[in-house]
């Protein structure tokens, strides 16, 4: 996206890893990036979760903005094609007043040979406040986090499989707006386990939350290695891990999984692991039906459940931007009265 | 030049040698261990009281990145770093830019080394044409031109037909072969061990499988050929017992393993650190322990560096972007020598997994310090502590994740062919090298 490479005089190679706590939090426990859910306290995911609470009471009101990051400015750097995150990160940061850069980095900047920390020097220069950043390769985020000037927040929207953290927290924000407490609840989270971000950050927030039971429902094909030490009981028949559930997320399959033979067919697959109104019967009658989108009606999900009353899809999508609002106030230590 | 080195604990890991004397070299070659026969007149007397006199360190794999990678490291900056880690001969695979596939490069490297500070350069020749793994390479050129052994280093093999032929080729000419066992398609994009960590980590990852799969077909080809071949690069428990298993029942396979999978596991990739980015990848504790204890059994007969040094920009993004490697060469005595320090295994033990255990794979002459031996040597601080720091150290790659960890002994000297060619600087003699 730019043209001139910097060659920076201080970069040096990142020292031994610190634990994400130590990269994220401040010395007193503030978030100063948000980056993964992992390790993340309970008081810290409910202050999030309040916080957001507050911003959608405005975000239904006639005027919408507030002034806590006016004169801040926020790079969307997607260096993977997203709308929706995309969209809700942009709405979020303008209704915080915020100026917002987006930009979008495919491959030709690569193929310049512009290194990704050069991209982030080039964009650094230009005195902002925070990255919310999307790539494909996990670790991205903790490796910009690492190498940001002191002052610049990054905000983690998706790396690799490794997690999505605003996406868990507007989950979780969802799932307490209609369930309230976690401890009694069972969620089951139904799909491509190994390729999901999402599901990561999902399970341990709901852990964190502390949730009666986290399932995860999958063919072997798509369950990581040693998955149960996320703290998640694993299910291979979906009947059973729909079992008195009362919530039920479930994950976007790709195409790409039938060619790399992970799967016969989306025929086969929908057969198997699609969430259709007989499944759902299975659950407890007042379950909540959630995707993170896109979905990929009659291969992952039948239309009838997507749209029908369990669904909670779109207030998925409405919570997005509340949640994001929260996070951004919150790294840039403008929190919410 | 004569020279005698006197008062030093010699170790001799050869024969067991472990007494305190002295050490005769006549021109490049080791005349007497132990006593001065009568009427030696050095021209030069050495006082090592307090040292350990050992052979020098052979190392089965080291990257040097000449030719073709310069903005690396080079034959003179890494056989310096060799130096200082008591190396004394090192052997480069065949993966260079171009690869080694010729008697012209094979030429160039050696012409580079004899320009350089005098640590012994060995090749392995590639297996097959530019190591695309189809067509088979001029083994018997290579092999004339000074090739140790052939390798098609961590490139694939078409298939195992490919494997078969260059096994009984190599044969015909008693070619050691050199295979690192790990499935192309199994191993796939992954960059880090397949457990625990890479599902925390959202890594692709790497199997076990990739490793003992591959394996098992290397072992039934051995069997079929009787090739001698030998499996660089161990990093499972799995495959370090498959190599027990088929040197119980007398198959002519070897094997060594890189130092750092004897220490670090997938644990040690912590939060992405690029330094620990190594393929064949860190791999769990029950791994590492397996590694181990065959390294103690003498099954796993070598330990090597797999030095592979990175300029900084290699090392920087995100985890799998970045290139595999540990700059290793003046870790690998240190950490040879912890395994003592672990009650892993005596001094000897040890200190043959370094010499006479790699002189045997590639049929080396040194390693050891027996009258006639090359006087290849080591003159070892064992009382020294040793912190790894940047600031001392001399390979052109700074991707280690050993760096701040403190080692007990330090390599004083190091001398190939009877001369120094590394001395450790010494405060107000920083450049003596006697």
């Amino acid at each position: 996206m730019t043209e001139t490479l910097i060659a920076h005089p201080g970069a040096r190679l990142p020292e031994p890893g610190p634990l994400p706590n130590r990269l994220q939090l401040t010395d007193d426990g503030q978030l100063r990036h948000m980056l993964t859910i992992e390790g993340l306290n309970r008081e810290l995911l409910t202050e999030i979760l309040d916080t957001a609470e507050s911003f959608a009471n405005m975000n239904e009101k006639a005027v919408k903005k507030v002034p806590l990051l006016r004169g801040k400015t926020i790079v969307n750097l997607f260096f993977e094609a997203s709308t929706r995150t995309r969209t809700t990160f942009e709405l979020a940061a303008k209704r915080l007043s915020a100026d917002v850069l987006n930009v979008n980095i495919n491959t030709s900047s690569a193929v310049k040979g512009e290194s990704l920390l050069d991209t982030l020097r080039n964009i650094e220069a230009m005195n902002v406040d925070m990255f919310v950043v999307r790539h494909e390769e996990s670790g991205t985020a903790h490796f910009i986090a690492r190498h940001v000037a002191p002052g610049i927040s990054v905000l983690n929207a998706g790396d690799g499989r490794h997690a999505h953290p605003t996406q868990a927290l507007l989950d979780m924000f969802t799932i307490r707006r209609h369930k309230g407490d976690f401890t009694k609840l069972k969620v089951a989270i139904v799909g491509d386990i190994l390729h999901s971000r999402v599901a990561r950050s999902q399970i341990h927030a709901l852990n964190i939350l502390q949730t009666g039971e986290v399932r995860v429902v999958a063919p072997c094909s798509l369950l990581p290695a040693d998955v149960d030490q996320l703290g998640v009981h694993v299910y291979n028949d979906l009947d059973a891990g729909l079992q008195d559930v009362d919530v039920i997320i479930m994950l976007r399959l790709q195409r790409e999984r039938m060619e790399h033979a992970h799967l016969p067919s989306e025929h086969e697959y929908y057969q198997l692991f699609g969430l259709t109104s007989r499944r759902l019967q299975l659950a407890h009658p007042t379950c909540l039906v959630m995707h993170p989108g896109p979905a990929n009606r009659g291969v992952e999900i039948e239309s009838a459940v997507a749209d029908g009353p369990h669904s909670v899809i779109l207030e998925q999508v409405t919570y997005g931007i509340s949640v994001r609002m929260a996070v951004m106030s919150m790294v840039m230590g403008a929190h919410q009265a | 030049m004569s020279v005698l080195i006197e008062n030093a604990r010699i170790l001799d890991p050869v024969d067991g040698f472990d007494a305190v004397g002295s050490l005769c070299v006549q021109g490049s070659e080791i005349l007497a261990r132990g006593q001065a026969p009568d009427g030696f007149e050095p021209r030069r007397r050495i006082d090592a009281s307090g040292l350990w006199l050992i052979p020098g360190l052979i190392d089965l794999a080291a990257r040097l990145r000449e030719p073709g990678q310069e903005h690396k490291a080079t034959v003179a900056s890494e056989t310096l770093a060799a130096a200082r880690g008591g190396i004394t001969s090192l052997v480069v695979p065949p993966d260079t830019e171009p690869p080694i596939d010729s008697p012209a490069e094979v030429e160039l490297i050696n012409r580079r080394a004899r320009q350089a500070c005098g640590v012994r350069v060995y090749v392995l020749g590639a297996l097959t044409h530019q190591l695309e793994g189809q067509q088979l390479a001029e083994m018997a050129a290579l092999m004339q031109a000074g090739a140790r052994g052939v390798s098609n280093a961590s490139k694939p093999l078409a298939s195992l037909l490919v494997l078969r032929r260059a096994l009984e080729y190599a044969t015909t000419f008693g070619l050691t072969i050199v295979l690192s066992a790990q499935d192309p398609a199994l191993t796939g994009s992954g960059c880090m061990h397949e457990g625990a960590v890479s599902t925390r980590l959202g890594l692709a990852s790497i199997p076990e499988a990739a490793e003992t799969a591959a394996l098992g077909a290397i072992l039934a080809l051995v069997e079929q050929t009787g090739a001698r071949v030998h499996v660089a690069r161990l990093s499972t428990r799995r495959g370090a017992e498959m190599i027990t298993k088929a040197r119980a029942e007398g198959l002519p396979v070897s094997a060594d393993v890189a130092a750092h999978q004897l220490f670090l596991t997938e644990v040690d990739v912590a939060e992405y650190d690029p330094n620990c980015h190594v393929i064949p990848p860190l791999r769990g504790q029950r791994d590492r322990d397996g590694l181990r204890a065959a390294v103690a059994r003498g099954d796993i007969s070598a330990i090597c560096s797999d030095h592979q040094p990175h300029e900084p920009d290699s090392k920087l993004g995100p985890f799998a972007g970045t290139e595999p490697g540990i700059s290793a060469l003046e870790t690998l005595l240190p950490l040879t020598l912890r395994l003592v320090e672990d009650g892993l295994m005596s001094l000897h033990e040890a200190l043959a997994r370094v010499t006479t255990g790699p002189a045997e794979i590639l049929d080396f002459a040194q390693g050891r310090l027996t009258p006639g031996a090359r006087a290849d040597f080591v003159l070892w601080d064992p009382t020294a502590m040793q912190e790894v720091r940047r600031e001392d150290w001399l390979s052109a790659g700074h991707n280690t994740p050993f760096f701040n960890w403190t080692f007990s002994g330090q390599v004083r000297e190091t001398w190939v062919a009877g001369r120094p060619v590394w001395t450790l600087p010494t405060e107000g003699n920083p450049e003596d090298t006697a």
